[in-house]
């Protein structure tokens, strides 16, 4: 059984490119040579490097996304749009985005001749809440005891409602949903993120509250997992280990300030977020009571975590003191439609350069579970897949008879090497077949 | 001791292409334990429990109280149990008391996790402290969590706050033990129940009134008029009175005998959760009996 050989994804539609897990997922999914196609739609421009994605801008209107769903053929909608954060944006846009937007999605996803047969939507823990009566690890059976009582909570509720409802609706849709917990990382921004680069970090008098994080790339590992493997159902996804928020404190290398009063701390807030400390009402609900998730049931899937709750923290700590020095130096990537439609049309450019499927990290996520060796080397930066052998032409791109002309004028190494690729892309038994032969022959 | 964990576990490779679930246990798909680690994941302190531990504890246990220990050998050296005890004392100095003993007279000192009502987590301070010293939400996930997967010991009340804000004058009465909610916790983990008698806590904190305003005014479960609480201020809290304690174990009730899915049947739940507390009245009033002494045993 060839890892990819379960791969249910073969043309992608994100939905939210231009948000920071958009753009990350399809720079992710770029370099699996498995995806024929990755398109991505959002009102704004993206904000990230794309090399083969196409960006079609284009709001959350459910009959021109229809349209782009049925004229590409797109077996897979990823929807990463959730706001989780209420400082994100205003009250009522946030509603629009999470809850008018969901709607207009699945229905862009629904009728009986649509193509798509999957569909991952990214949620949050949120969903759970913080209340004094919760267990300490919810699990994904777990109704909610109490209301939402914050605005984005609610607005996850509903979206969540909706995701639920369509799949009730659509048995033949695999309907995969990943609620995540606090997610923390070098490149996301969360208010989390900002309250721990504070030199000092506020905690409410008397309270302790219990944190579980995720890894941002653990995060894009478990979009592209449900990508790449049936997964029915809802799914947290949290890295190992619940820490106490004094001890997230101490391995950041800060100090506590417990400086909001324990009665009245929303009163307290409002001055301090005149000052710019910025504290959105579902954070002030995880300061009380905190919030554990049982992650067993993702893991159960072959999913495995590269960093637990605790390493997240110690690499945002590394960041957190590297920041201030690197502040600056990288340029911000502009979207210039012209530049990038030239880039992906023009006759001129040579497509079959090396490190066309140029992601660092490339090597970091198998969508089979990885063996231990390839853990081990998962650790450090591994190559692009593409360095070891440039000139070889990438298989997914050439039609099968043109890999079988190709054949005679290599030499075995670059034999196994098209072979896995091939395995690993677009598997086609007369290619497979026709490079066994041609090294046997060799 | 808990089984070796790992995060990391090798997950049978299914032969079909069927995408089904691997069938593992649920137990080896627990977080690992990490080396470095402050608190455990239920916000346990190992540094703060053991400052507490050597010096309050130590001294209640050993020198004020005088605890005396009957039948540890009832308690599992291993496996997921559920011991269930009466309650009482204005601030219970019967949870310290009988973890302490384990930890003390037990060839396998296991570590208990005292079960407590949801209240602590929303109470400031309270809310910071209870956790360090191994107390966990009494919620029904907790509770087969710990028993199920992580085969801890856990350390239950189902008198509840019915049995602390009980008053002096009804001592050694047993108030009623809930839905038995505690025996289907123990039957879904398949762990077994352990009844624990203790004596003594209720003459060393004595609660002669409840204040049903100052309890309003104050925030708190219930608010006792005891010898020295509210007279010397929170700390009158620990203002216990020497009396002799005793802990006696008794015979464990394996839940894997009765039967399949036991935890369904509502009649036999409430039989077990009767008898537990049938076992502990009666062997409440023998000790008692026993006794010559409320202070010298």
């Amino acid at each position: 059984m060839s890892p990819e050989s379960g791969a249910k994804a073969r043309r992608v539609l994100v939905t939210g490119l231009s948000t920071y897990w958009g753009g990350r997922l399809a720079q992710a999914l770029e370099s699996f040579p498995g995806i024929e196609a990755i398109v991505g739609v959002d009102a704004r421009e993206p904000n990230r490097e794309l090399a083969r994605t196409e960006f079609v801008k284009v709001g959350i209107q459910h009959s021109l996304i229809q349209r782009i769903v049925k004229a590409a053929e797109i077996d897979t909608v990823i929807d990463t749009r959730l706001i989780v954060d209420s400082m994100v944006d205003t009250r009522g846009r946030t509603h629009e985005n999470n809850v008018i937007g969901t709607l207009n999605i699945l229905a862009a996803c629904a009728g009986s001749d649509s193509p798509v047969r999957n569909l991952i939507f990214k949620s949050s823990a949120h969903w759970y809440g913080c209340e004094q009566d919760d267990p300490a690890f919810f699990t994904e059976e777990m109704a909610r005891k109490h209301p939402p009582r914050t605005p984005v909570e609610r607005d996850i509720v509903e979206a969540e409602a909706a995701v639920a409802e369509f799949a009730e609706k659509r048995p033949d849709v695999t309907v995969t949903l990943l609620r995540c917990a606090n997610v923390l990382g070098p490149d996301v921004a969360t208010s989390h993120i900002r309250m721990f680069s504070l030199p000092m970090v506020p905690m409410i008098l008397g309270f302790d509250p219990r944190y579980q994080f995720v890894h941002e790339d653990d995060v894009v590992h478990a979009l592209e997992h449900a990508a790449f493997t049936r997964l029915p159902g809802i799914y947290n996804v949290a890295g190992d280990g619940v820490l106490a928020l004094s001890e997230v404190i101490s391995l950041l290398g800060k100090r506590p300030l417990p400086v909001l009063p324990p009665w009245g701390t929303g009163l307290a807030v409002g001055p301090l977020r005149r000052l710019g400390f910025r504290v959105p009402d579902e954070m002030l609900n995880q300061l009380r009571y905190g919030r554990g998730l049982d992650n067993r049931r993702l893991k159960a899937t072959g999913f495995q975590y590269q960093y637990t709750s605790r390493e997240a923290v110690l690499r945002l700590g590394e960041h957190l003191r590297l920041s201030p020095v690197l502040a600056g130096i990288r340029e911000p990537y502009r979207y210039e439609r012209e530049v990038e439609e030239f880039l992906r049309w023009s006759p001129h450019v040579r497509r079959e350069r090396p490190g066309s499927y140029g992601r660092d990290d490339a090597g970091l996520f198998d969508p089979s579970p990885p063996t231990d060796e390839a853990r081990a080397d998962a650790v450090e930066p591994a190559p692009p897949r593409s360095a070891t052998t440039p000139e070889l032409p990438d298989p997914g791109r050439l039609e099968a008879e043109e890999v079988i002309a190709l054949l005679s004028c290599l030499d075995s190494e670059q034999l196994a090497t098209l072979e896995r690729r091939e395995r690993f892309g677009r598997a086609r038994e007369t290619v497979l077949e026709a490079i066994e032969g041609a090294r046997d022959l060799g | 001791m808990a089984p070796e964990r790992t995060s990391l576990a090798r997950l049978p490779q299914s032969e079909s292409d069927a995408p089904a679930l691997p069938a593992v246990r649920e137990r080896d798909l627990l977080p690992a334990i990490e080396p470095d680690r402050q608190v455990t994941d239920w916000g346990r302190s190992e540094r703060f429990e053991g400052l507490f531990d050597r010096t309050v504890v130590e001294f209640f246990y050993r020198y004020w109280f005088r605890a005396e220990v009957e039948g540890i050998e009832n308690v599992p050296a291993d496996g997921g149990a559920l011991l269930v005890s009466n309650h009482a004392g204005a601030l219970p100095p019967d949870a310290a008391v009988i973890a302490r003993a384990i930890r003390e007279e037990h060839p396998n000192p296991r570590s208990l996790h005292i079960t407590v009502e949801h209240f602590f987590k929303g109470y400031p301070f309270f809310s910071m402290l209870i956790p360090k010293i191994g107390c966990v939400a009494a919620h029904p996930a907790n509770v087969h969590r710990l028993l199920y997967d992580e085969e801890q010991l856990v350390l239950v009340f189902p008198e509840g706050a019915k049995g602390t804000e009980k008053l002096y004058s009804e001592r050694y009465r047993l108030r009623r033990f809930g839905r038995g909610g505690f025996v289907a916790a123990a039957m879904r983990a398949q762990a077994k129940l352990v009844p624990v008698c203790v004596v003594g806590a209720e003459e060393a904190a004595p609660v002669f009134r409840q204040s049903a305003t100052l309890k309003r005014l104050s925030g708190l479960l219930y608010f006792p008029i005891t010898p020295t609480f509210p007279w010397l201020g929170p700390l009158g809290m620990l203002g216990y009175l020497p009396a002799k304690f005793r802990v006696r174990f008794l015979e464990p009730i394996d839940t894997v005998e009765l039967g399949a899915d036991p935890e369904h049947d509502r009649a036999l739940v409430q039989t077990v959760a009767q008898e537990v507390r049938a076992r502990i009245q009666e062997t409440l009033h023998e000790m008692v009996a026993e006794r010559k002494s409320i202070w010298f045993g």
